[in-house]
């Protein structure tokens, strides 16, 4: 094996097959300074603003991938794949909510604004969506009518920025969600830089034109969930009780968000780990601030519980899901459904193999594009300028999205009839087992062949 | 459709739901009168009203009267709790005593008029509307508030007008403290065309357009310069 | 993240029914904080050199006749639900030693010349029934109730806390810099028994007082040493005194009229209260100690 080869199996690139200095025999490189350290370092030095990008975490974190299921054998019976019924519909807000959302399949589409993404991207969010029966949600930048017109199912946020919000949008919407806070900067507010406050865009917001958006961290009419509980009052009344109320948390402080959120009176709380993504987010946020999906799908869990309130008031998980292990993991461990949004913008076409080239024209390279705040994509999705977005064809990324939920929900199906379930909502906690002690201790199911769950009482192997 | 209707409702003995969902039921209608009566600080009083409505509220109001107002008039004769008229998008709002925090906070549109004072963040995020207040204003208004028009003909306590965008703001009387990026502006032709036309129609008649000082955007935070990375 | 109310009475009327105007106050701030609640009531002074004790049992079956010969209390007890108070020929810091010596079991709610902390878990509604205040007098009390943020439903997490002698503290927000700060308060003495960040609050103020700082002085101390959201209402011996932090984002209203003064978190609890129609009513500006108090009594 030449010196090159090697390198490459250490995943660095060898002089003159990349543009930076590469690794030669004696040269070894720190841990601790290692070239992204060092790069950051040189880029804070020369630009004197943190870095914002969008994207979410990138760091290894304990996640889905660290739990397995156990499958049915001898002393559970499986269920026969597309003969017999696995069902995977959902309902969201029968609590207080007098026309509940009906989903079809346990995943939908988290917010996303118009303004982060392009007008033909939100569209094909809801046709996709819509072709397989479950929700898209708007965004920091209220409700287009495109989007309305092509999502059946379509939830309202209300941010602290409260861009675009009106009575007769809250009242065309099927659910309305109040983001508190969302898992790639719990605490912090949204921004939406210069280049894409579009003409449209500033105008949907009040915004003088091709300025940097910062918008608040605090809504601005409450604070606190003793105010929030007058809050939502107020939204119930302002749609006649109509309207499932979603709270959105960040995932940090799971337990008790959660439990404050359900004596809010929220309908359904939807808690999204650090791993969730943004369209601009200083990158110190999304690295350090936060919790991971996968203990706070427990903590939910756990507070629901206390309550007495799971099932009752459903929990939406969000935060790094990519496929149906990853769904049928987070409903096992008591979710009710999950909502994608990084997923979703890739199966759209975002980071595509096809635009290596233009990728690399704008310093970025398929696979690792994250510059979802500067409105350059050469996919036509995170970008304002009419000439990228017109290269997006709706149509064609709605069909993709809808093949991947669809695809999605078959693999979860999979795994809940491995596993005997009639219903992918009878997945347990007990039906998984964990690969590494991190995991067992943060979901709280055995190391896998034991009976050991760090941190947890009882017997011990 | 006009009507001539004339209700009452007692919300000592009459829920709140039944008075909202009148309210609502009549959306597109014009011309009716509904008056309501012993409020003991209920909140989302006459919340979410779309028709030309006159709405008269006997007593004090909790949070949120009026919120997401649509070319209703809603007289409050009495105080108001936090997030009065918020989000209004048109119409009229109208408070006889003083109202709490977070008056007309994000108002689309609309006119309202506060007889006494607000307290703190009075027309934070506003995005259009316009709010005359009689009496003076707390700490923080005109947070961050995007555009329409804030007359104050008291004081105006800390902070006035922090990170303000393009919404313009009038004080009467001494301002404690401006905001990050919050400046005085002159006090030009169309300006005291404006206040005027605001006054009229607030229906203050003991205050001259040229008592008063305009505050507005000094622009310097629209684009992220490090140098001014103290102001954040 | 809570409700907190507050009566000071002017007139002998308002005095007679006290419990009952708290108690109608307090139902009225229930979805505030549906969790748990609590009140402290001044009344009945004893003379200087006794003391009332205010214990609670974890039982509603204690046998309070036998607690009471235990700790040598003169009067007493009467019980209100779980609780019970008595009067004791001995100073308060005295009577707390006897409770705490011979019924460590029993937590001590209050101890003073005037005050009496009850609380419990549970909605508001049923503790102002379990603890019938209806035929309470008194000169003027604070209420609370709780919907808990961070730490545990409780007894000892529920509010008013007691900061000393006749004075508590109850606390609308979420304290941000409570453990450290914890930590520096019981290197200086102080005791704690909750992971609750307004018992924190309550510590300091405690120990503020003990330095020698009077009420105004230790409450300003609270802008420079507390970091987080606060509205605090204090009740002393003679009356009670209001505080929110610089951002104030946390509700309070004040109204006053011949007959009473009133503080809640919001108006709904004011206007429960006779002829609050009428009342001067503002609302306490940030960073300001408001302070209501009538003329001691020689």
């Amino acid at each position: 094996m030449s010196w090159k080869d090697k390198a490459r199996e250490n995943g660095w690139t060898p002089p003159g097959e990349g543009s930076g200095p590469g690794w030669r025999p004696g040269l070894r490189e720190s841990y601790l300074y290692d070239r992204n350290v060092i790069a950051e370092i040189q880029r804070a030095a020369r630009e004197g603003i943190y870095d914002i990008r969008g994207f979410g975490a990138k760091r290894r974190l304990p996640h889905f991938d660290d739990l397995l299921f156990l499958g049915a054998s001898m002393s559970r019976y499986p269920l026969e794949g597309y003969r017999e019924r696995c069902d995977t519909t959902v309902t969201l807000g029968a609590r207080f909510a007098q026309t509940p959302l009906e989903l079809k399949i346990p995943i939908t589409i988290a917010g996303m604004s118009f303004g982060a993404l392009s007008a033909p991207a939100k569209e094909a969010l809801g046709r996709g969506a819509s072709a397989v029966g479950t929700s898209t949600t708007t965004g920091d930048g209220g409700m287009t009518p495109e989007e309305r017109g092509h999502s059946d199912l379509l939830v309202y946020q209300l941010l602290p920025s409260r861009y675009g919000m009106n009575p007769d949008d809250l009242r065309r919407a099927d659910a309305i969600e109040i983001v508190v806070g969302q898992g790639a900067k719990p605490g912090g507010g949204g921004m939406l830089l210069g280049h894409k406050i579009s003409d449209r865009v500033a105008e949907m917001r009040t915004l003088p034109q091709g300025i940097d958006q910062r918008s608040a961290c605090r809504h601005p009419d409450w604070n606190g969930p003793d105010d929030l509980e007058i809050k939502i009052q107020e939204l119930r009344e302002l749609t006649d009780w109509q309207k499932p109320i979603f709270v959105k948390v960040g995932a940090a402080r799971t337990y008790y968000d959660v439990a404050l959120a359900v004596k809010s009176g929220a309908d359904v709380v939807v808690v999204d780990g650090m791993q969730g993504g943004t369209a601009a987010t200083q990158d110190v946020f999304i690295e350090h601030v936060g919790i991971p999906t996968l203990p706070a799908v427990r903590q939910a869990v756990e507070a629901l519980q206390e309550l007495d309130m799971h099932r009752t008031v459903q929990l939406i998980v969000s935060g790094g899901i990519r496929s149906g292990a990853d769904v049928a993991k987070a409903l096992a461990l008591g979710a009710d459904a999950v909502s994608i949004g990084t997923a979703a913008m890739i199966a759209l076409g975002d980071n595509a193999p096809e635009l290596e080239a233009e990728y690399e024209a704008i310093g970025s390279s398929a696979g690792y594009y994250d510059d979802w705040q500067a409105g350059r994509d050469p996919a036509g999705i995170s970008t304002q300028d009419p000439e990228l977005a017109a290269r997006f064809d709706a149509e064609l990324g709605g069909r993709r999205l809808a093949n991947y939920l669809r695809c999605m929900t078959l693999e979860c199906q999979t795994l809940a009839r491995a596993c005997g379930k009639s219903h992918v909502h009878n997945l347990e906690p007990e039906d998984l087992v964990a690969l590494t002690v991190e995991a067992a201790a943060m979901a709280k199911v055995p190391l896998a062949g034991t009976d050991w769950i760090p941190g947890a009482a009882g017997p011990s192997l | 459709m006009s009507t001539t209707l004339e209700e009452t409702f007692d919300l000592g003995e009459t829920p709140l739901r039944a008075l909202n969902q009148r309210l609502h039921d009549l959306a597109g209608t014009s011309g009716g009168h509904v008056r309501v009566t012993n409020p003991s600080g209920a909140h989302a009083v006459a919340c979410g009203i779309d028709a030309e409505l006159e709405v008269d509220v006997d007593g004090h109001v909790g949070y949120y009267c009026a919120g997401m107002n649509k070319h209703a008039t809603v007289r409050v004769h009495g105080n108001a709790g936090s997030g009065l008229a918020e989000n209004m998008m048109s119409g009229r709002v109208e408070v006889d005593g003083s109202a709490s925090q977070y008056c007309g906070a994000t108002a689309h549109g609309g006119l309202i008029v506060v007889h006494g004072d607000t307290s703190l963040r009075c027309g934070i995020s506003l995005k259009g509307g316009e709010i005359v207040v009689r009496g003076s204003v707390g700490g923080n208004s005109m947070f961050m508030a995007q555009s329409g028009a804030l007359v104050v003909c008291g004081d105006a306590g800390e902070a006035l007008g922090d990170s303000i965008y393009e919404a313009r703001i009038y004080v009467r009387g001494s301002v404690k403290g401006l905001g990050a990026d919050c400046v005085e502006k002159d006090l030009g032709e169309e300006h005291l065309a404006q206040l005027r036309d605001l006054l009229e129609r607030a229906g203050v008649d003991d205050a001259e357009p040229s008592q008063f000082r305009r505050y507005g955007s000094a622009r310097e935070l629209y684009t992220f310069k490090i140098d001014n990375a103290g102001a954040y | 993240m809570c409700g907190i109310v507050g009566l000071f009475a002017k007139s002998p009327a308002i005095e007679d029914r006290l419990g009952e105007h708290l108690a109608a106050m307090l139902r009225q701030m229930s979805d505030r904080g549906p969790d748990s609640a609590g009140v402290a009531i001044y009344r009945d002074p004893v003379a200087h050199g006794h003391s009332k004790l205010v214990l609670c049992s974890p039982r509603v079956d204690e046998d309070w006749q036998a607690v009471g010969d235990l700790i040598g209390a003169t009067g007493g007890p009467a019980v209100r639900h779980n609780h019970a108070l008595f009067t004791l020929p001995v100073a308060p810091a005295d009577a707390q030693a006897r409770a705490e010596e011979h019924r460590p079991d029993l937590r001590v709610m209050s101890a003073g010349e005037v005050i009496e902390i009850y609380k419990e878990t549970g909605r508001p509604e049923r503790f102002a029934e379990l603890f019938d205040l209806s035929d309470v007098r008194g000169t003027h009390a604070i209420g609370h109730t709780r919907m808990a943020t961070e730490s545990r439903v409780t007894t000892e997490g529920s509010h008013p806390f007691s900061t000393g002698e006749d004075l508590c503290l109850v606390h609308n927000g979420s304290l941000s810099n409570h453990n450290r700060l914890r930590e520096r308060l019981r290197k200086a003495g102080i005791r704690f028994v909750s992971e609750n960040d307004t018992e924190v609050a309550a510590g300091y103020l405690a120990w503020r007082l003990r330095e020698g700082a009077s009420l105004q002085e230790a409450l300003e101390g609270c802008l420079d040493d507390l970091d987080g959201f606060y509205t605090f209402a204090v009740g002393t011996r003679d009356g009670f005194a209001v505080m929110r932090d610089p951002v104030a984002c946390k509700p309070a209203v004040m109204a006053e009229t011949d007959d009473w003064v009133a503080m809640a978190s919001e108006y709904r609890a004011i206007a429960v209260l006779p002829g609050a129609d009428d009342a001067r009513s503002w609302e306490p500006e940030p960073a300001q100690v408001y302070v209501w108090e009538r003329e001691p009594v020689a």
